[in-house]
C-alpha cells in the first residue's frame, strides 16, 4: 500500500484552485448561455408550452416570407459591411502603420495615439457626432465640402436609402482603423534590420521594399486582423443602433444581423418578442462566424507562412 | 549610414498624409468638445468657430449636472469597469499560470476551451443569459454586468497572460519551491509582479469594451439605478435630442474619463502590443 502512495504523486489540488474561477465564470456566464441558447432555436412556444420543432424555425426564417426578406436584407447588408472594411479600414491601416513604422520619422508616437483616438470612443458618442456632423441642419459637411468646392455633392446621406449603410461602414471604419494600425504596426517592427538592410544592399528600398518584403512578411497578421475584422462585423450592432434606432432605418436599409437579432429578440412597435426566433437569429449568426473562423485557422492559416526570426 | 529612404521629398509627403489622417481622427473631437462650451446660437450660426468672450457658455454642462443623473452614472460604469478588470486580471492570471507551469491531463485541452472565447463573440448568447440572470434574480443589477464583461474579457486574458507566464524563470520558480513557498505564494509573491507589465495591456484591452459597451447596459441593466454613462448619455441624447447644448456638454463629458485613462496608458498598451503577445 505504502509504495503505490509513495509512486503516485499527491493529487495537485493548486491546479483545480488556480483554474477553478475562470473556468467557471466563464462557463456558467459564456459556454452554457451560448449552448442553451443554440438549443432554443430548435423549440418553439405552442399554447404556452415549449416543443421541440427540429429545424422548423430556421426554415420559417430562411423560407417564410415575412422573415426571409429582412433576414437575407440584413445579411446581405452585414456583407457590404464587411466588404467596404475590408476594401478601406485594413488597407489604410497598413498604410498608416507603414508610414509610422519608418525608423526617422518624427512625431510618430504623436502621430499614433491621436489615430488610435476615436478606436477608444464609445458608440454613443462616435454615432451622434457623425449624425451631427452629416446633418443637414447643422451644415457642418456641406460647408466643409464647400472649402474644396464639392458642395454640390452634399446630400443627407444617413438619411438616403441608398447611401446610409455605406455612410454608417465609412464611420466605422474611421473608428476602428486604430487596430489593424496598431497590430501591423507592431507586426512591421519586428521585421529584423538586417533583412532591410540586406534588401537595400540589392537595391530594393521604398515603395519596392514595402511591397517585395515587408508586405510577406507580415501576411501573418493581415490574417488576424481580417478575421477580427469579420469577427466584429458579423457581431456589430452598436454604431446602426446609436445612429438609426432599433429600425435600423432609412427603411430598414441599415439593418446588420445584429439589429435584426435585437429586433426580433426584444420585439419592436408592433412586432412581438419571440425568444426562439431570437435564438434561431444568433444560431446563425453563430455559424456564419464560425465558418469564417474555421475557414480562416484551417484553409488560411496553415498557408501562411511564418518566418521566424 | 544614409538611407535612401529618408530623402526630404518622402519625409514631407509622409507627414503631409500623417498630419491629415491625424485631422480626420480628431475634427469630430474637437468639434463636440469646442461646440458644447459655445451658447445656442453660436453652435448654430458658426459651428466651426471657436468659442470667444461673447459665444462662451456652459449652460449645456449646467443643464446635464442637473437634468440628467451622470455622478450616479459615472459611479455604474467605474463600479462595473473596476471590479471586472480586477475580476479579469485575477482569474486571468490564476488560469494562465495553472496552464503555463503545470503538465496535467487536458491541459492543452483546458487551454483550447478558454481561447475559444476569444473569436466566438459572447453576446450570442445574449438570450441564454438574460434567462439565465432572469432565474437568479440578478437583472437590473452591476452584478450581471460584472459577470458578463468577466467572461468575456477571461479568454484573451488567459491567453495573453500564459504567454507572458512561460517566459518567467523557472529557476526563480524552482529556488522558492526549495525554500518552501507553497504554490500559491510562488503564484502571489514571485510571479505576479513579474508579469505586471503584461497585465497592464490585458487592462486596457478589457477595459475599452467593457466601458463603451452598450449591448449588455441596455439588456441587462437598463434601470435607472444601473444605469452605465454609455447608456445614460444615449438614453439623454435621446431625450434631449434638440438641446444642443446639453447633448454637447453630455458627450464632452463621457469622452473625458476613457481619454484620460486612455493617455495614461497608451504607452503601455503599444508596448504590450509590440511585445509580441498579440501578434
Amino acid at each position: 500500500m505504502t509504495a503505490i502512495a509513495t509512486r503516485r504523486p499527491a493529487f495537485r489540488w493548486h491546479i483545480v484552485v488556480f483554474l477553478a474561477p475562470a473556468v467557471l465564470v466563464y462557463t456558467a456566464v459564456m459556454i452554457l448561455p451560448l449552448f442553451a441558447t443554440l438549443q432554443q432555436s430548435l423549440y418553439r412556444e405552442v399554447d404556452n408550452q415549449t416543443v421541440f420543432v427540429g429545424l422548423d424555425n430556421f426554415r420559417t426564417l430562411l423560407g417564410d416570407p415575412r422573415w426571409s426578406s429582412s433576414f437575407w436584407n440584413a445579411l446581405w447588408n452585414n456583407c457590404w459591411f464587411f466588404i467596404v472594411h475590408m476594401a478601406l479600414q485594413n488597407p489604410i491601416g497598413i498604410a498608416l502603420a507603414a508610414l509610422l513604422s519608418h525608423p526617422k520619422l518624427r512625431f510618430a508616437s504623436v502621430y499614433r495615439t491621436a489615430i488610435f483616438v476615436p478606436t477608444i470612443l464609445s458608440f454613443v458618442i462616435v454615432g451622434f457626432v457623425w449624425k451631427l456632423i452629416l446633418s443637414p441642419l447643422w451644415g457642418v459637411a456641406p460647408s466643409l465640402l464647400d472649402l474644396v468646392g464639392l458642395k454640390v455633392l452634399f446630400e443627407p446621406w444617413l438619411g438616403d436609402e441608398t447611401y446610409a449603410l455605406t455612410a454608417l461602414s465609412l464611420i466605422s471604419v474611421w473608428q476602428f482603423v486604430g487596430i489593424p494600425m496598431m497590430l501591423i504596426y507592431a507586426a512591421l517592427l519586428s521585421i529584423p534590420n538586417e533583412v532591410l538592410e540586406a534588401a537595400e544592399c540589392d537595391g530594393i528600398t521604398g515603395i519596392a521594399q514595402f511591397w517585395k518584403i515587408k508586405l510577406p512578411l507580415i501576411l501573418p497578421s493581415i490574417g488576424i486582423v481580417s478575421v477580427l475584422t469579420f469577427v466584429g462585423n458579423f457581431n456589430a450592432f452598436d454604431l446602426i443602433y446609436v445612429a438609426q434606432g432599433a429600425l435600423a432605418g432609412p427603411n430598414g436599409s441599415t439593418d446588420i444581423l445584429g439589429t435584426f437579432l435585437y429586433r426580433t429578440f426584444f420585439g419592436f412597435q408592433l412586432q412581438v418578442g419571440d425568444p426562439n426566433m431570437g435564438a434561431a437569429v444568433a444560431s446563425v449568426m453563430f455559424l456564419i462566424i464560425l465558418a469564417g473562423v474555421s475557414l480562416y485557422l484551417f484553409g488560411i492559416q496553415t498557408r501562411l507562412r511564418r518566418y521566424q526570426f | 549610414m544614409s538611407r535612401a529612404t529618408s530623402s526630404l521629398p518622402r519625409t514631407i509627403a509622409a507627414h503631409t498624409i500623417l498630419i491629415a489622417y491625424t485631422a480626420i481622427a480628431l475634427f469630430p473631437v474637437l468639434l463636440i468638445v469646442v461646440n458644447a462650451f459655445k451658447t445656442r446660437k453660436a453652435i448654430f450660426r458658426a459651428p466651426m468657430a471657436l468659442p470667444d468672450a461673447e459665444s462662451f457658455s456652459l449652460e449645456g454642462f449646467r443643464t446635464v449636472l442637473s437634468q440628467g443623473d451622470f455622478t450616479a452614472y459615472f459611479q455604474n460604469s467605474l463600479i462595473v469597469t473596476v471590479v471586472s478588470i480586477a475580476l479579469v486580471l485575477l482569474f486571468g492570471a490564476m488560469a494562465a499560470f495553472a496552464l503555463s507551469e503545470y503538465r496535467f491531463r487536458g491541459s492543452r485541452l483546458t487551454g483550447l476551451y478558454l481561447a475559444l472565447g476569444i473569436m466566438i463573440p459572447i453576446r450570442l448568447g445574449t438570450i441564454a443569459i438574460l434567462q439565465e440572470m432572469v432565474a437568479t434574480g440578478l437583472v437590473n443589477t452591476l452584478t450581471a454586468l460584472i459577470l458578463v464583461y468577466t467572461a468575456q474579457g477571461l479568454p484573451l486574458s488567459v491567453f495573453i497572460l500564459s504567454e507572458f507566464m512561460s517566459q518567467v524563470s523557472d529557476d526563480l520558480k524552482n529556488a522558492g519551491r526549495i525554500d518552501g513557498l507553497s504554490e500559491y505564494r510562488i503564484f502571489f509573491r514571485l510571479v505576479l509582479p513579474l508579469v505586471r507589465p503584461a497585465m497592464a495591456t490585458v487592462a486596457v484591452f478589457t477595459m475599452i469594451p467593457i466601458w463603451n459597451d452598450l449591448w449588455f447596459p441596455l439588456i441587462l441593466a437598463p434601470s435607472e439605478a444601473t444605469k452605465t454613462v454609455t447608456l445614460g448619455a444615449q438614453m439623454f441624447i435621446g431625450q434631449f435630442v434638440t438641446n444642443w447644448n446639453a447633448v454637447l456638454a453630455a458627450l464632452s463629458l463621457a469622452i473625458v474619463p476613457v481619454m484620460i485613462l486612455y493617455l495614461l496608458f497608451s504607452r503601455q498598451l503599444i508596448r504590450g502590443i509590440t511585445s509580441g503577445a498579440v501578434k
